[in-house]
């Protein structure tokens, strides 16, 4: 944890940021036969539901009870659920990581919060040494079903301790499930998968995402609306270019497509959904179809995503001189 | 009657503590050179003051059966005596009775304090008899501290900064220690420690400019507000991610101990920090090391929403202390001359005797966590209200400065309108200023530039100087 930077909503400047960072998206125009969602609401509705459906499922972290979570994530459960279901916990990442990986192993289902993913740095031992490896090393014998979640990467002048996108560093490691999501009913679908999954699941949300509100269907609604993990999603289709994304970087990319269009390039956007595993297959096929890329992300080049991307089109049938 | 035998039971074991510290304390003084001491091996044999060349040999060993029990100072220790336990691991005695330590058998460490909330000192040998100069200067120094939170508080409401965090209630425990340290001490804090860099002359000008992050900024824009740093003035820059400091400021006091100049190392940090493993391993090191470090705790009673009651359940900090073999005190943070004392102890103790040692200060935290939290969400108003009132290090200082007539209404009311003066002379320059210069974006991150940043750089100024007219460019230096 760190000296906290998280969001009021009566705080100016978050009102400040919300409309600069995001521009139009939150005025959408929206279809009568569709509600809104904000992605705070997705994520908040799909980790309630799960908590009923099962009740091993429970989350622990810090602020995340009384406080309604520093992000307000979890607001309203402790009160619903009460103690033994919503735990504070004091400050020690390492300390409640290390925790929440052994409650999974003992046969319970925690939802472990970073209050953001920058200290992860702190229990990243327990992520990957113990949620990650265990169940290969145990032989299938010890599970750990846990779900690692918190905001990802850049938020707004929070300087580069609060700043850093993970995606690369979690999607490297085998044994783990990464998932990025942009939308409200992407984190809704994501959620509820990664919380009913096996696996461990690292969940990668996006600070400034939290407050914007997306149109969605009644199926999205529905207590057994889940997105499978390593399925991409096409946002927009396109033929002239295809840009590659995960997380708010996929609204980056919508917005390049809105303002191309006017001029008579339709892009096709891929959002990515997850990182781990990736959808190289939806990417191969678009890249076949347009004969061009761009990856677009939060984080640094080097050993990045997007590299990860270009390395497998390089390997991949798309990349073939045959035809 | 059960109530006394427990009371009696209670004071027998603080009495056998006592000693065995008392013969701990007495085997560090030996030595004198505080590098030399850092050898010193503590085991059953110097506590009997026996040397190591009357150990029994191997063939003694097999032949001694059952030694006579002997503690007197000449006699040569036999090593596998029954008499007292030779294990490597603790140096106490034997006993056939089990009992469990209750942690409800102790009473909490009491708090030291030097003066009453109504700034009367209550045992006149401990007044410390500061200049009236210096009294006055921690008191400018924290009534200043004061006003400039809330001009930078209110100016982040205002948009101006993103963010800030206030010092309110707490101005006590910065100024009390700063005063007590020398100014080459080297100081790691935690985030809420503005008045230590404050009392070492660090301007209000620099506060502002590292919280607009402009071009006056020593740190060139780079952090949060409230994340100051200052090489001249020995502040190592303020690191985010709590307690990480806590190793980090034992590294450096290690550093400090090789070179032998009698510096140390204060290292602040609040009792949420205290919970993460790293505050574990920092105290663990200092002792094992011998490293000349004040770990300062900040107990304010919260952490963010987290009351201490949720964030441990021992006795607070202090008592973690002996755990680790470190000499703990705790004080009265909003005392000031409490933390000056007990500081400028510690640091002697540090520096002379190369040994780590860590205070609590208790204190409130008056005001929210930060800009991003409103404490009404966890603890009544009224709560915040009695501790402004009733216990402020602020008023008490006042009050003793007024017994002693070096203070006054008129001296309050003139100085209220030239600190105000100062603070707003600071906020509209800090305010006028332009940001730093987009190049340095692109410095610092290693020694020399790399070529795929200056690559970059040359990318951007390009992009600059066909499209200057869609930046802000004017806001930057040039």
């Amino acid at each position: 944890m760190s000296a906290k930077m998280f969001c009021q909503k009566l705080s100016p400047f978050w009102v400040m940021n919300r409309l600069v960072a995001v521009g139009h998206r939150n005025l959408s125009t929206t279809n009568p036969l569709k509600a809104q969602l904000t992605v705070r609401d997705a994520l908040n509705s799909a980790m309630d539901e799960e908590m009923e459906r099962d009740e091993t499922v429970f989350i622990l972290g810090e602020e995340v009870a009384q406080y309604d979570g520093a992000y307000k994530v979890s607001r309203g459960l402790w009160k619903k659920w009460g103690d033994k279901r919503v735990i504070d916990t004091p400050i020690t990442e390492i300390g409640f990581a290390g925790i929440a990986v052994g409650a999974a192993m003992a046969g319970l289902r925690p939802i472990c919060e970073f209050m953001t993913f920058n200290f992860a740095m702190q229990a990243i031992d327990h992520i990957i040494n113990s949620g990650a490896k265990t169940f290969y090393m145990s032989a299938g014998n010890v599970a750990v079903p846990i779900v690692f979640r918190g905001p990802n990467g850049a938020a707004s002048g929070v300087a580069a301790q609060h700043s850093q996108c993970f995606g690369a560093w979690y999607s490297h490691c085998p044994g783990l499930k990464v998932v990025s999501p942009y939308s409200a009913e992407d984190c809704r679908g994501l959620m509820k998968q990664a919380i009913r999954d096996p696996d461990p699941v690292v969940f990668l949300e996006n600070e400034l995402l939290y407050g914007i509100a997306f149109d969605v269907s009644d199926e999205v609604k529905s207590k057994d609306f889940v997105i499978p993990l390593g399925k991409a999603k096409i946002e927009r289709t396109g033929d002239r270019i295809t840009l590659v994304s995960h997380s708010k970087s996929v609204g980056t990319c919508l917005d390049a497509a809105k303002e191309l269009a006017a001029q008579g390039v339709e892009c096709e956007v891929i959002n990515l959904r997850s990182l781990r595993p990736l959808d190289e297959e939806t990417i191969i096929r678009s890249v076949m179809k347009t004969n061009h890329l761009v990856t677009v992300e939060g984080g640094w080049p080097q050993s990045g995503i997007g590299a990860e991307i270009c390395a497998r089109i390089i390997e991949s049938m798309s990349s073939s001189s045959s035809f | 009657m059960f109530a006394k035998k427990f009371v009696n039971q209670k004071f027998l074991l603080n009495e056998i503590l006592s000693k065995n510290v008392q013969k701990f304390i007495n085997t560090q003084k030996l030595a004198t050179n505080p590098y030399n001491k850092s050898c010193l091996q503590i085991s059953r044999r110097h506590l009997n003051s026996t040397p190591l060349s009357s150990v029994l040999s191997p063939e003694q060993l097999a032949t001694s059966g059952a030694a006579p029990s002997t503690t007197s100072t000449s006699a040569p220790v036999d090593v596998m005596a029954e008499d007292v336990p030779e294990f490597p691991g603790s140096r106490s005695k034997w006993t056939e009775t089990l009992r469990f330590i209750l942690p409800e058998h102790f009473e909490g460490i009491p708090v030291y304090r030097v003066m009453n909330r109504k700034g009367i000192v209550i045992e006149p040998s401990e007044d410390p008899n500061l200049s009236q100069d210096m009294v006055t200067k921690i008191y400018k120094g924290m009534t200043i501290l004061n006003s400039m939170d809330r001009v930078l508080y209110e100016s982040q409401r205002q948009g101006r900064i993103s963010f800030y965090m206030t010092n309110y209630g707490e101005e006590g425990t910065h100024f009390g220690s700063a005063a007590a340290i020398n100014d080459d001490d080297l100081v790691f804090g935690q985030y809420r420690e503005a008045g230590v860099l404050m009392w070492r002359g660090f301007k209000l000008d620099k506060f502002m400019a590292q919280c607009y992050g402009n071009c006056d900024d020593l740190e060139k824009g780079r952090q949060m507000p409230v994340h100051y740093g200052s090489r001249d003035h020995y502040f190592v820059s303020i690191s985010s991610p709590l307690a990480t400091q806590m190793p980090q400021a034992v590294g450096a006091a290690y550093a400090l101990k090789r070179e032998a100049k009698g510096r140390c190392v204060i290292c602040y940090f609040g009792e949420g920090a205290a919970s993460e493993g790293d505050a574990q391993a920092a105290l663990n090191f200092a002792a094992t090391l011998n490293a000349p470090i004040i770990f300062f705790c900040r107990n304010n009673g919260y952490a963010i929403s987290t009351p201490t009651h949720e964030q441990y359940r021992g006795d607070g900090i202090a008592s973690r202390g002996p755990a680790f073999g470190i000499p703990s005190v705790r004080v009265d943070g909003n005392d000031v001359l409490a933390v000056y004392n007990a500081t400028r102890q510690a640091r002697s103790i540090c520096v002379d005797e190369s040994r780590p040692v860590l205070i609590e200060a208790m204190t409130y935290r008056i005001g929210h966590h930060s800009t991003s939290d409103d404490s009404s969400a966890y603890r009544s108003v009224d709560e915040v209200k009695q501790w402004h009132q009733k216990d402020h290090p602020i008023s008490r200082t006042r009050k003793y400065m007024e017994h002693k007539n070096w203070w006054n209404e008129e001296m309050e009311k003139s100085w209220k309108e030239e600190a105000k003066r100062q603070v707003m002379s600071a906020f509209t320059n800090a305010e006028k200023q332009l940001k730093p210069n987009w190049m340095d974006m692109f410095t610092d991150v290693y020694h020399e530039m790399p070529d795929n940043l200056t690559e970059q750089m040359e990318e951007l100024r390009k992009h600059l100087d066909l499209y200057k007219e869609h930046y802000p460019i004017n806001n930057f230096k040039q």
